[in-house]
């Protein structure tokens, strides 16, 4: 598809606007549907969606296999980060009471955190898992 | 009702064509059903994950495998009575447990009596989220998720192992290998 004026332009065009909506969905999810599961797959499905239009290796130029690859463990990573802090800060495991002056802004930000933690490992995930697929080769 | 109506007929379609591709369409247009079915019931963060997960990644992957291998099912080798048997007895036992369930949307059931008025009433005091979902989900129901997390990397981690490195063509010297 690569050659292709239509899905090229209409590409360039969609994806930007992707990416926002995937901002939207990860950062509205306090206030709306949404929050880092959603967020994470849409991420993830702009990539696969500039891989097919564009080809896998423009695709992996721009979002390096190593870096996805390290996003999958980070995730998690950052989610029981934010539960060893809360440890280290006194209080039980994955309770953000402390990560702030009151205990409820210290809820608001944690969930902001372990958010991110889960919108890092589902986009890492998916594309992990789409560029094995593609670049296995037949 | 017109939605389960079309949601038994798209199954009927993949049980019938033997093209894999058309199979992998009308997977896709059984989620996108799906997503709506779930918007109908009012739970559209569930919609969202079913329509993006279900109908988007998974028809992705599946376009993907089907380039790796043949695009029409073989005719099964067995007789189907067993596997029959086993889904008419499955569903036969689920749909038994349904009449146990309490009616749908009833509000003095078990479960909307234990903890949900605790978190529909704290939600926004304890977390400062509008958004009982995120708030259950991140806060204090975190260990869940972390778990979720942990079985999305799994399920990565597994993949990438079966899938990722080199392939060999043919035993001997390597002739081509998938690039890093």
């Amino acid at each position: 598809m690569k050659f292709d004026v239509i899905f090229r332009v209409a590409a360039k065009i969609l994806i930007p606007y992707m990416l926002v909506f995937a901002l939207y969905v990860q950062f509205h999810g306090d206030f709306g549907p949404g929050g880092g599961f959603q967020a994470g797959v849409i991420a993830a499905a702009m990539v696969i969606f500039y891989a097919i239009i564009f080809g896998l290796k423009a695709a992996q130029k721009i979002f390096p296999p190593r870096i996805i690859e390290l996003m999958v463990p980070s995730g998690v990573g950052i989610f029981a980060g934010a539960g060893v802090l809360s440890l280290l800060l006194g209080e039980n495991y994955l309770n953000y009471s402390p990560f702030a002056q009151d205990p409820a802004h210290g809820q608001e930000y944690g969930i902001i955190l372990i958010e991110i933690g889960v919108l890092v490992t589902v986009s890492g995930t998916m594309v992990a898992i789409f560029y094995s697929f593609i670049g296995r080769g037949r | 009702m017109v939605l389960l109506t079309l949601l038994a007929a798209v199954t009927i379609g993949i049980i019938r064509i033997r093209n894999l591709f058309g199979v992998v369409v009308l997977g896709g247009i059984y989620s996108f059903l799906m997503a709506s079915v779930m918007i109908v019931l009012d739970a559209v963060d569930v919609a969202m994950t079913e329509a993006s997960v279900g109908a988007g990644i998974s028809m992705v992957l599946m376009l993907g495998t089907l380039y790796l291998t043949k695009t029409e099912e073989t005719v099964p080798a067995h007789t189907p009575l067993l596997p029959l048997f086993v889904a008419v007895a499955t569903g036969a036992a689920l749909v038994f447990g349904t009449f146990a369930l309490p009616p749908f949307g009833v509000a003095d059931t078990p479960m909307n009596l234990h903890v949900a008025p605790y978190y529909l009433g704290n939600s926004i005091q304890d977390t400062l989220v509008p958004n009982v979902v995120t708030s259950v989900l991140s806060s204090y129901r975190g260990f869940d998720t972390l778990g979720e997390t942990a079985v999305i990397f799994t399920a990565g981690i597994a993949v990438m192992l079966l899938l990722k490195g080199k392939r060999d063509v043919k035993p001997g010297p390597k002739r081509r290998s998938v690039r890093r």
